[in-house]
């Protein structure tokens, strides 16, 4: 079958371990206010595309992949389309390809049984998920993202059941998600689950700024400064201290 | 066995001349990591701050800060130069001081003439009388047989930047050789390659009985040199300082004595880390010492410099050496050929901090060790002063003891050499297929008058293919015998007799041609095939300028379309160049590698189909024309990777530029473990 797919990128570097091959799907819900793809938003348009299409043209070039890296698929939020995620990583499962999903787990409702189902056949075949958990207190989460992230938490602990590695990332913007009780309360939380595997602190940058204009979007950021590089290492240290402490309550 | 080889494993090497034998039955493979690196003593801080300085100071006095205009270079015409003295432990400069650039003049006179006056320098009217008068170079040779057609190509630049009037370069000694056996060992072998010549004189066993016994005279002139400097290589090295020494000064008399357009190294650090290792195990050296002997080397090769002319620089876009040394790759038994020099080597980075030369080379294979590759990333990372090949495509051809001069010129060292022969512009003969001969900016007539193109409709994409094969045919046929004309002439008035007494007699020669512009020529192909290309006259009727309109697929983005075009360009240009006669029964091959000088072919070039305008630069080697590789890096390496490295043995160059961000997180977590940080 076929996704709505928004661009490939033969080069991925930072989208999980090693060289990748990376799939940008179409359609998000999510409304981060610093998301730098917003181009990606929309539920139309993008391009349809094969799921063997997509692997035909990672087998092209296999050899930039086979040593520690792998196929991605980002967004838009992949989770939209689990269907055709399935049978992508069906194939790529064939062909011994490493698999990962990076999702901000909006679509993830436990109470969806349908969705679920799907859910439970797509994790066998996922390597790994990279969660971007946007914010931990559910009211900030909302001003933030326009949508709650109840269904995201659910999302670790299912993945954690289901035995999936997880990596969280969390991205530091300056006065909104750099309060440090909050990243501690981050680190308090995803610190209880076995299956996490790496934290990626990201600082906020404004080269997502450009785009908006372009579209003709309004930037909900505009002024806030990008975050210091330096002061972003302090910030991940609370969320490790956050990890350490729940890990120490656990064993 | 020799008392010098004491502790060597013994074989073929010790009967006949062969440091591979030497290397392979000797040598220890290192897969640790770089933690056992020694950082730099204090009179190797010292000795290169004096180079620091020299260098501001050259920068300030505008480029040169010394230059011989009295004394033709040789491999004994200048004294022994120091930094200083008591603190070097490897010596030689190419004249009596450090920075002072020798005088040249085989190559051609009026080149060491411009050299001098461009750099605010008068060379000695007699020099100058006695290379007009009584002793011919290289250059004014060239000029004797060129014949009117292979001028006008010249001065067209369809085929340019041609080592008709400076030294060819790219012939690599094999340096080593004296460090292992000794200059004497050396001449006995020579004089038993005279002897055992053919008894009948034809051309070629009279010169080479002449080559021969030039090549004995540079030998004995090494160890003169050597001497001047308190050392004697009569005999083989005895430690690892010696071995490094030795090998120095095989590479110091090539370069007293040619100003060549690459002067590559050759393969070196394997073979020194074998008397490393004997030293290290029997404590003659410490590991700080022998890292310091390596600095002392590698600042030694820094220190290397040519008079040369601001046009010169222009084409290659500075004031290049190319002291490639060639690091690593893995040898045909499978074993990898990194050891603990591999990484010593690169720690000069480190240790006199990053630079441009000498050109150390990784030739890299997937099986490497790991932690060499790591270190080799980071070492990359912090520096970019390293250059990447690919060890597991040239191993095939070459085996486990090749080399590479200048960017990507490959050969097994001290057994091939080749005949540098620049490169013809395939985009400017496209463009005289199309105008049966005549250059589009000059409007002279360079080409032969074929059919030009008829008519002022769209241009037929078999129409053009079939004129432009007709053109390459031809261009191939003017490119070839004039690299004869030069080679001959190379060899008669400027043989390289030191590098080449440290080869083989009989060696493979490599022909090796080149071509510019194969991403414009491919793309603008495609503009014809897949898009509609009107052709533009000028009042004489020339086509000087296109209207490309429609969509057409470009190269770089892995689409075979157009790829397909580019490959095809490569092997069909090969096949052309391979139905001639080439000099001393060279074996020709081609590159497409034009780093720098790109930006030169370019501005020579007037518009192309691809919507490239006149004088803009063509993309540097085999890239795709900057902008058009819209897929990603992968897709764009994937495209260059479809040119047959059979038809370009010579080489083929991607310059490849990402922001260091783009290519992946230094954070230790992200790759994968977070217990490492909670440890902390």
């Amino acid at each position: 079958m076929s996704g709505r797919i928004h661009s490939l990128e033969s080069f991925g570097t930072v989208d999980g371990p090693g060289t990748r091959f990376v799939v940008f799907v179409q359609g998000c819900p999510m409304r981060c206010a610093y998301c730098h793809n917003p181009d990606t938003w929309s539920m139309v348009g993008g391009k349809q595309m094969e799921a063997s299409e997509i692997i035909e043209q990672y087998e092209r070039n296999k050899a930039f992949y086979q040593n520690g890296g792998g196929l991605t698929v980002t967004g838009g939020e992949p989770l939209m389309q689990v269907d055709f995620l399935i049978e992508l990583f069906t194939l790529a499962k064939e062909r011994g390809i490493h698999t990962c999903i990076d999702s901000s787990g909006i679509a993830f409702k436990p109470d969806n049984q349908a969705f679920i189902e799907k859910l439970d056949k797509l994790m066998p075949l996922t390597d790994l998920v990279m969660l971007d958990i946007k914010h931990i207190d559910p009211e900030k989460h909302k001003e933030l993202t326009s949508q709650p992230n109840d269904g995201i938490l659910a999302f670790c602990s299912y993945l954690d059941k289901k035995g999936v590695d997880m990596w969280i990332r969390h991205v530091v913007v300056p006065g909104i998600t750099d309060d440090d009780k909050y990243l501690f309360d981050l680190g308090y939380f995803i610190g209880q689950f076995s299956n996490l595997k790496a934290l990626d602190v990201l600082p906020y940058h404004t080269m997502g700024e450009a785009k908006y204009e372009k579209l003709g979007m309004e930037y909900k950021l505009k002024g806030v400064p990008a975050m210091d590089k330096d002061k972003v290492l302090d910030k991940k240290k609370v969320i490790l201290d956050g990890i350490k402490k729940r890990r120490s309550e656990m064993s | 066995m020799k008392p010098e080889w004491k502790d060597f494993v013994g074989g073929k090497w010790e009967y006949e001349v062969n440091v591979r034998d030497f290397i392979q039955k000797n040598y220890t493979p290192y897969d640790g990591d770089d933690s056992f690196l020694a950082g730099p003593t204090q009179n190797t801080t010292d000795l290169w701050n004096m180079v620091l300085d020299l260098q501001k100071q050259e920068r300030e006095a505008g480029g040169v800060l010394d230059m011989d205009t009295k004394v033709i270079s040789t491999i004994t015409s200048h004294g022994p130069g120091y930094l200083d003295k008591s603190k070097e432990t490897i010596v030689g400069f190419q004249t009596d001081k450090p920075f002072k650039r020798s005088m040249q003049p085989y190559g051609g006179i009026r080149m060491a003439e411009k050299a001098c006056a461009d750099n605010g320098y008068t060379l000695d009217p007699e020099i100058s009388e006695f290379f007009s008068v009584h002793r011919k170079t290289h250059n004014a040779g060239c000029f004797d047989a060129y014949n009117p057609e292979m001028r006008a190509c010249r001065s067209a630049h369809v085929i340019t930047g041609l080592p008709d009037a400076y030294g060819r370069g790219r012939i690599i000694g094999d340096y080593r050789r004296i460090a292992l056996y000794g200059i004497d060992r050396l001449i006995e072998d020579k004089q038993a390659q005279k002897e055992s010549t053919g008894r009948v004189m034809t051309d070629d066993v009279i010169r080479l009985r002449e080559e021969i016994s030039e090549q004995i005279v540079a030998l004995k002139l090494m160890k003169e040199m050597a001497a001047s400097y308190g050392c004697d290589i009569s005999k083989p090295a005895s430690n690892v300082q010696e071995a490094i020494q030795a090998t120095y000064f095989g590479y110091l008399s090539a370069v007293k004595e040619q100003n060549g357009a690459a002067m590559s190294l050759g393969r070196t650090s394997t073979f020194i880390d074998i008397y490393a290792e004997r030293d290290l195990k029997n404590g003659t050296f410490t590991e700080e010492q022998i890292q310091e002997f390596i600095d002392h080397f590698i600042m030694k090769l820094r220190c290397v410099k040519f008079a040369r002319t601001p046009e010169y620089n222009q084409l290659f876009a500075g004031d290049p050496v190319w002291v490639t040394e060639s690091i690593g790759g893995v040898g045909v038994d499978g074993r990898p050929m990194v050891t603990k020099s591999s990484f010593r080597y690169l720690n000069t980075l480190n240790n006199l901090g990053a630079a441009p030369e000498p050109n150390l080379t990784v030739l890299w294979s997937t099986r490497l060790p790991e932690a060499f590759k790591k270190f080799c990333a980071k070492m990359s990372i912090k520096t970019s002063s390293i250059q990447y090949e690919n060890d597991d495509l040239m191993r095939v051809t070459h085996g486990d003891d090749y080399g590479i001069a200048c960017c990507v010129s490959s050969m097994v060292i001290g057994k091939q050499m080749q005949f540098f022969g620049a490169r013809a512009n395939l985009a400017k003969c496209l463009l005289y297929s199309m105008n049966g001969g005549i250059d589009e900016v000059t409007k002279k007539q360079v080409g032969p008058k074929y059919q030009p193109i008829a008519g002022d409709g769209p241009l037929n994409y078999d129409d053009v293919m079939s004129k432009f094969t007709d053109m390459m045919e031809w261009l191939a046929d003017v490119y070839v015998n004039t690299l004869n004309v030069i080679h001959y002439m190379h060899d008669k008035y400027c043989y390289e007799r030191a590098q080449m007494a440290l080869h083989d007699r009989d060696v493979l020669r490599y022909f090796a041609t080149g071509i510019a512009g194969l991403s414009v020529v491919a793309d603008s192909l495609s503009a014809i095939k897949y898009a509609t290309v009107t052709p533009i006259r000028d009042e004489d009727g020339i086509i000087v300028d296109f209207k490309t309109e429609g969509e057409f697929p470009k190269y770089g983005n892995d689409d075979d379309r157009v790829d397909t075009i580019a490959r095809d360009l490569v092997s069909t240009f090969m096949k052309m160049l391979r139905r001639h006669h080439t000099y001393r029964d060279s074996f020709a091959t081609m590159s497409v590698l034009t780093i720098t000088s790109n930006v030169t072919y370019g501005k020579a070039t007037g518009n192309t189909p691809d919507g490239r305008k006149k004088g803009q630069p063509f993309a540097p080697g085999a890239n795709p024309m900057h902008g058009r590789d819209t897929h990603g890096a992968v897709a764009s390496l994937s495209s260059v990777s479809k040119l047959p490295f059979q038809s370009a043995q010579d080489g083929i160059s991607n310059t490849f530029t990402i922001i260091p961000g783009a290519l992946g997180k230094e954070d230790q977590v992200f790759a994968g473990d977070i217990e490492v940080d909670l440890s902390k």
